[in-house]
Formats: C-alpha cells, sequence, structure tokens
C-alpha cells in the first residue's frame, strides 16, 4: 500500500502537466519558437497577448509536424485558437518581432494541452461522481475561468499603465525641456537684435571718418 | 502475495522511467551565451515552481540527446525592485522554487553555464520548462497524504486554494490600480503646473524683453 501510494506520488510529482503559460520578452527582429509534442485527437487551445511595447502588436504562426500552418496572423494584439491535433508529432508555434525596428514587446501565452489531470487518480473509480464531487467539479471549472478572467484584466490593466507612465515622463521631459527652450530663444533674440544695431553703428562711423 | 506486492514496485520503476523522460512538455531552443528571461507578475506570498530539463543536440545520433551532467542552467530571480531572490546554478535537469514577498514582476532567468564551446559545437541546447504559480504549484497528493484526507475533502480543499488565490489577485490588482491613480494624477498636476508656470514665464520674458529693448534704444538714441 506504502508502495503504490509513493508510485502516486511520485507520478504527481513529476510534473504531469498538460497547459503551459508564459510571458517573455520578445527584442525587436527576434523571433522567438516554442514547441510541443501532441498526440493525436487532443484539443489545444493557444491564446496570447502583448502586454508592453510600441503598437501592442506582434506576429504569431501555428505549425503542425508536417509544417503546414494551421494558424498565422501578422499585427495582431489578442488572440486565442482552438485546434484538434489531427496527427502526432511536434507542434512548433512561434511569435515574431522582425517588423519592428527598435521596440521590444512583452508577450504572454498560454498553450492548453488536452484536459486537466485528475486531482485524485482513484484507479477504482468505478461508480459515477456523487452531487457533493460534481458540485465541486463545477466550482472548480468556474473558478477557474475566473482566474482566467483575472489573467486577462491584469495585462489589459499592466498595458493600461505602462500607457499612463509613459505619458507622465513624457509631460516631465517636455515641461522642463520646453521651459529651457523658451528662455534660450528669448535670450538670444535680444542679444540679436543687440547685435544688429551695435554692427550698424560702427559701419556709419567707418563711413563718415 | 508475492506478485501483489512486486505490483507496485514496478509501477514505481515504470512511473519511474515515464517520469525521465516526461518533466514537462513545452520546450524552446536556446545558444549557448543565451540568456532567456520569462516574466512572472505575482501577488505577493504566492509559490512560484519552476521545472526544467535540458537536451543536447548530437551530431552523430542526429537528435536531441539528455545534456551531459557538467552542463547545467544557471537560474536567477528577480524581485519587482531589482533585488536577486535566488540566483543558483541547477544541473542539467533541475527544480526551483521561491516565494514572492512583494507583490509585482518577477523575472525568472535562464542561462547555460557552459564553459566548454565543443560541448555546443554551434548546435543549440533544448529546454523543457515549466513554471507552476500559486495553486497550481500545490501538490495535491502530496496533501492528502499528509492530512489523510478523503476525495472530497481534497476537492473542497483545492476549491479553497483557488479562491484564496483569486483573493490575492484582486487585492494585488487594487495596489495596481492604486498605482494607476497616482500616475494619472501626479500627471494631472504635472500638466496644470506646467501649465501656470509657462504662460507666467513667457509674460515675464515678454515684459522683460520690451523693458530691455527700450533702455536699449534710449541709451543708443534712436528712440
Amino acid at each position: 500500500m506504502s508502495g503504490f501510494a509513493l508510485s502516486l506520488f511520485l507520478s504527481l510529482l513529476c510534473g504531469w502537466v498538460l497547459g503551459s503559460e508564459l510571458t517573455f520578452e520578445l527584442p525587436d527582429n527576434a523571433k522567438q519558437c516554442f514547441y510541443e509534442d501532441i498526440t493525436i485527437g487532443t484539443k489545444c487551445t493557444l491564446e496570447f497577448q502583448v502586454v508592453t511595447g510600441g503598437h501592442y502588436d506582434v506576429d504569431c504562426r501555428l505549425e503542425d509536424p508536417d509544417g503546414n500552418t494551421l494558424y498565422k496572423e501578422m499585427k495582431k494584439q489578442y488572440d486565442s485558437f482552438t485546434f484538434t491535433a489531427s496527427k502526432n508529432g511536434t507542434y512548433k508555434f512561434c511569435f515574431s518581432n522582425e517588423f519592428s525596428t527598435f521596440t521590444h514587446k512583452t508577450v504572454y501565452f498560454d498553450f492548453q494541452v488536452g484536459d486537466d489531470p485528475p486531482l485524485f487518480p482513484n484507479e477504482n473509480r468505478v461508480t459515477a461522481l456523487t452531487q457533493m464531487e460534481s458540485a465541486c467539479v463545477s466550482i472548480h471549472e468556474a473558478l477557474k475561468s475566473v482566474i482566467d478572467y483575472q489573467t486577462h484584466f491584469r495585462l489589459r490593466e499592466a498595458q493600461g499603465r505602462s500607457r499612463a507612465e509613459d505619458l507622465n515622463t513624457r509631460v516631465a521631459f517636455w515641461s522642463i525641456g520646453e521651459a529651457i527652450i523658451l528662455l534660450v530663444v528669448s535670450i538670444s533674440q535680444v542679444v540679436l537684435l543687440r547685435s544688429f544695431f551695435s554692427d550698424k553703428k560702427t559701419t556709419t562711423t567707418r563711413v563718415v571718418s | 502475495m508475492v506478485s501483489v506486492r512486486m505490483q507496485p514496485c514496478v509501477l514505481t520503476v515504470l512511473l519511474l522511467t515515464v517520469c525521465s523522460t516526461f518533466v514537462s512538455s513545452l520546450y524552446f531552443h536556446i545558444g549557448e551565451t543565451e540568456k532567456k528571461c520569462f516574466i512572472e507578475e505575482i501577488p505577493d506570498e504566492t509559490m512560484i515552481i519552476g521545472n526544467y530539463r535540458t537536451q543536447l543536440y548530437d551530431k552523430q545520433r542526429e537528435e536531441y540527446l539528455p545534456a551531459t551532467q557538467g552542463l547545467g542552467m544557471f537560474v536567477e530571480v528577480k524581485d519587482p525592485d531589482d533585488k536577486v531572490i535566488l540566483s543558483r546554478q541547477y544541473g542539467s535537469e533541475g527544480r526551483f522554487t521561491f516565494t514572492s514577498h512583494t507583490p509585482g514582476e518577477h523575472q525568472i532567468c535562464l542561462h547555460s553555464n557552459s564553459s566548454k564551446f565543443a560541448l555546443f559545437a554551434g548546435g543549440m541546447l533544448r529546454v523543457h520548462l515549466d513554471i507552476q504559480v500559486g495553486e497550481h504549484a500545490n501538490n495535491y497528493a502530496e496533501i492528502a497524504a499528509k492530512d489523510k484526507l478523503t476525495e472530497l475533502q481534497l476537492r473542497v480543499r483545492q476549491l479553497v486554494e483557488q479562491v484564496d488565490q483569486i483573493q490575492k489577485e484582486q487585492n494585488y490588482q487594487r495596489y495596481r490600480e492604486e498605482r494607476f491613480r497616482q500616475t494619472s494624477e501626479s500627471t494631472n498636476q504635472r500638466v496644470l503646473w506646467w501649465s501656470i508656470v509657462q504662460t507666467l514665464i513667457l509674460v515675464a520674458i515678454g515684459i522683460w524683453q520690451m523693458r530691455h529693448l527700450k533702455s536699449f534704444f534710449e541709451a543708443k538714441k534712436l528712440v
């Protein structure tokens, strides 16, 4: 029994994970690809959102093991794509910022493969779920979608906040810069005018003598 | 009797072999001196567990094989204030854990520690990475075994953890909204002050220019 529990423990410890969510930085003129081995018939979802940078857009491309493009979009801010794997093999998806010359972008993506693993792998699951258990399952699913909405809200808020902070620094620099330019221009105007009249005076004296 | 006792051992061995070939599914390629950084924006007191596994391209067999023991990955984690909270070197396969103490953007950076260029031979290192945040980082089998919970109790425990995470995230959202509001109010103040100061500077400079030029022309006997 303890051996069985140990094997169960080990199996869950080894990370039987079927969903990845990452946020990474994509420098300008760069392309970043991710790969995943998927078995046939698995329902997968790829969704991505650009968090910061430039016009908040990125190119995305999803290819199956034979190189056929399943999804290709240029300059998209956020999107979600669901597909069912038609063959076994390595699927590849790439994010490209090659169209941008100097802005680097932060991209968030969530790649879900199949369903979540069962909570308690019960080998002797013969009977159907009780009412309590099915209520727990539906609450769990609802909470998962709440967490998903929260993530998207957080990313939108990050976008808005980065724009607001940009605006704040720009206003600060611009106001100081403009005050300095005003002072410099007005003083140089006066000095220039003075120099016009000073030169005329010397030339007239020379002509007279 | 013997066969019944053998089964768990066989299962363990089977699962261990599965373990060694199946840490996580998503992978990407990394160059020798390349540093790959991932950002995790999390509320405070949230645990993050990262698992990675590396594979090196073997030219002779033309496939990716598990990397040699000498090749490790250097993992560095920075908190929102740019302070390093984890900086360690792990082997070709590793697992790192940390708990955030301040809410915000944490940066997880990975780069290989190889100094022998011959190992890479111009190829790329394949890194399988998986990062679990908050509630997903919980190992429910371990919790069930430790607290001796029934299935229903375990499910309820999972729901409690999820609700906890939602609450932390909402708290964090409130803190971020506060920062956003402060930034907007600061911009508002700056624009207001700038327009007043600019007008004053303009008027003052105008007056000074006229007075200065008037006295200048009077001195030159042109007025």
